[in-house]
């Protein structure tokens, strides 16, 4: 694929909205377009975190694999959303699982390429840091309200065979 | 009663359905527990049948005070169809002594019923924009009748989107009803848990994330949200760093009631009584004190 329809590509999504053209250009050289069957990692806990992805089309879940527990999903992520900021900070390695829980379309990011991009033009590198600072803070008061477990209730919350019965 | 608050009450043709007089409000008439259906492990759908055969009817939104004999008596909204008024459906989470005793009730016993009480979800207003429903744990249920309303009345309203959040797979109530809503083409169904084990294939997140992505025109949509108060200060902003108007979100806010028709004081907000000018408010009208902690 020619890097003109990627950069087309990014220019309509959240993440790069806005930037101008010669950007986008130089981001879109790092960029691929990749697909994950359902039940697919795109990537595993404490594998070298050298891409980032985001969504074009599907649903990908972020989990940790808790002993005892099997594999707990923390979000989800879909359609316009980033997956991975790992790439961003030593020593570069993911923290958690990302999984496609249903056929997903991404644009995978080559994280050294993009690096070196941002240390070479620290205009961009400061946007991106921006951009990717507010997708932190957002998912930070996600994080939080999930933590307030607003609902409230006595069980455990995720059980498992727990069913509605009639009377 | 303020201009906005105006926007809420009920105005159509048919006779408001509100407490008449002084003696009949303060009075439950006997309705006997057709069915109990249990939603999940503590929320129940209760039918009932009223013992005088005269169908209670209600507007999406309005709530009744349910009498359980000899303990108490507590406000719950209306779950049913307001088109089909009959049985008259309520779900209930079982929290304390008043709601655990309803929810335990059997075919054949009796509750008393006072109402129906309270403003409705402002549809007519709706009419001609999307409308997006933000649904948190119970909240679905005060929600349920303007969502009947919606699809009953479908071609008056532009894109209808529900973004519904629970607790864990388990808590997801009307579970059915929202797998068949969500196979309509024209009605967008996104449903979310915060807390799920492996075996779960759906989003997982609060459900103030739906937003952002969520299938509706921010500049012409109007927002009715309910559930409890944190999610509904998130839902809010989030609706409002989208685009949507103040004027256009409408949250159905909950206070301990006694009296239900304006006289005890229990349910005071700010200026307002919440069983009289609610529960139902335009978030302009309530912005100054719904960010402060203890109103
Ligand atoms: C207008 C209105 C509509 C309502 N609609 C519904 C409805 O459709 N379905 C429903 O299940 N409930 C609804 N409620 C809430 C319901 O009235 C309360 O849960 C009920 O009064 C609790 O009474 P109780 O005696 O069972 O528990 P209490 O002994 O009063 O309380 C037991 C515990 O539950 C907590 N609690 C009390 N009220 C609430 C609440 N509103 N939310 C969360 N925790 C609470 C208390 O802090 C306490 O810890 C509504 C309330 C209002 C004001
Ligand atoms: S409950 Fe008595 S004034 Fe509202």
């Amino acid at each position: 694929m020619s890097l003109q329809p990627l950069s087309a590509l990014l220019a309509q999504t959240p993440l790069f909205q806005g930037l101008p053209a010669e950007d986008l250009e130089l981001i879109a050289g790092c960029a691929s377009n990749v697909k994950f069957d359902a039940g697919d990692f795109l990537f595993r806990e404490g594998g070298p975190a050298d891409t980032f992805y985001l969504v074009r089309h599907g649903n990908v879940s972020i989990e940790f694999f808790a002993p005892g527990r099997g594999p707990v999903t923390i979000q989800t992520r879909g359609e316009g959303e980033v997956i991975g900021w790992s790439w961003l900070f030593p020593p570069y390695t993911w923290s958690h699982d990302a999984r496609a829980f249903e056929l997903t379309r991404a644009l995978a990011f080559n994280a050294d390429c993009l690096r070196g991009k941002c240390d070479k033009d620290p205009r961009l590198g400061y946007e991106l840091m921006k951009r990717f600072g507010q997708i932190v803070h957002e998912r930070l008061e996600a994080t939080r309200l999930q933590l307030l477990d607003l609902y409230g209730g006595d069980r455990d919350p995720a059980p498992r065979g727990r069913t509605a019965a009639k009377r | 009663m303020t201009p906005l608050l105006e926007a809420v009450q009920p105005r159509s043709a048919e006779p408001v359905p509100a407490a008449a007089s002084l003696a009949d409000p303060m009075l439950p008439r006997p309705f006997e527990v057709r069915r109990v259906q249990a939603e999940t492990y503590d929320t129940y759908t209760l039918e009932l049948a009223p013992a005088d055969g005269r169908p209670l009817r209600f507007r999406p939104g309005q709530f009744n005070m349910l009498y359980l004999f000899g303990v108490g008596e507590v406000a719950i909204s209306i779950s049913g169809d307001p088109g089909r008024p009959s049985p008259l459906v309520h779900t209930l989470r079982a929290v304390g002594a008043v709601t655990r005793g309803l929810c335990a009730l059997k075919k054949g016993d009796v509750v008393g019923v006072r109402g129906p009480f309270g403003n409705e979800w402002p549809l007519d207003e709706a009419a001609g924009h999307d409308v997006v429903l933000v649904a948190g744990g119970i909240g679905l249920a005060p929600l349920r009748p303007a969502i009947y309303r919606l699809l009953a009345e479908r071609k008056r309203f532009g894109r209808v989107v529900l973004l519904s959040g629970s607790r864990s797979p388990q808590d997801i109530l009307f579970r059915h009803e929202l797998e068949r809503w969500r196979s309509r083409f024209d009605l967008e169904v996104v449903v979310t848990v915060d807390y799920a084990a492996g075996d779960w294939n759906g989003l997982v997140g609060v459900v103030t994330t739906l937003i952002p992505r969520a299938g509706f025109d921010p500049t012409d949509t109007v927002a009715l949200a309910c559930g409890p108060e944190v999610m509904m200060r998130f839902a809010t902003r989030e609706l409002e760093r989208r685009g949507v108007p103040t004027e256009r979100i409408y949250l159905s806010m909950e206070r301990n009631m006694k009296c239900a028709v304006g006289f005890c004081g229990h349910c005071q907000y700010g200026p307002h009584f919440i069983c009289k000018d609610g529960p139902i408010f335009p978030y302009r009208a309530i912005a100054p004190i719904f960010e402060i902690r203890e109103v």
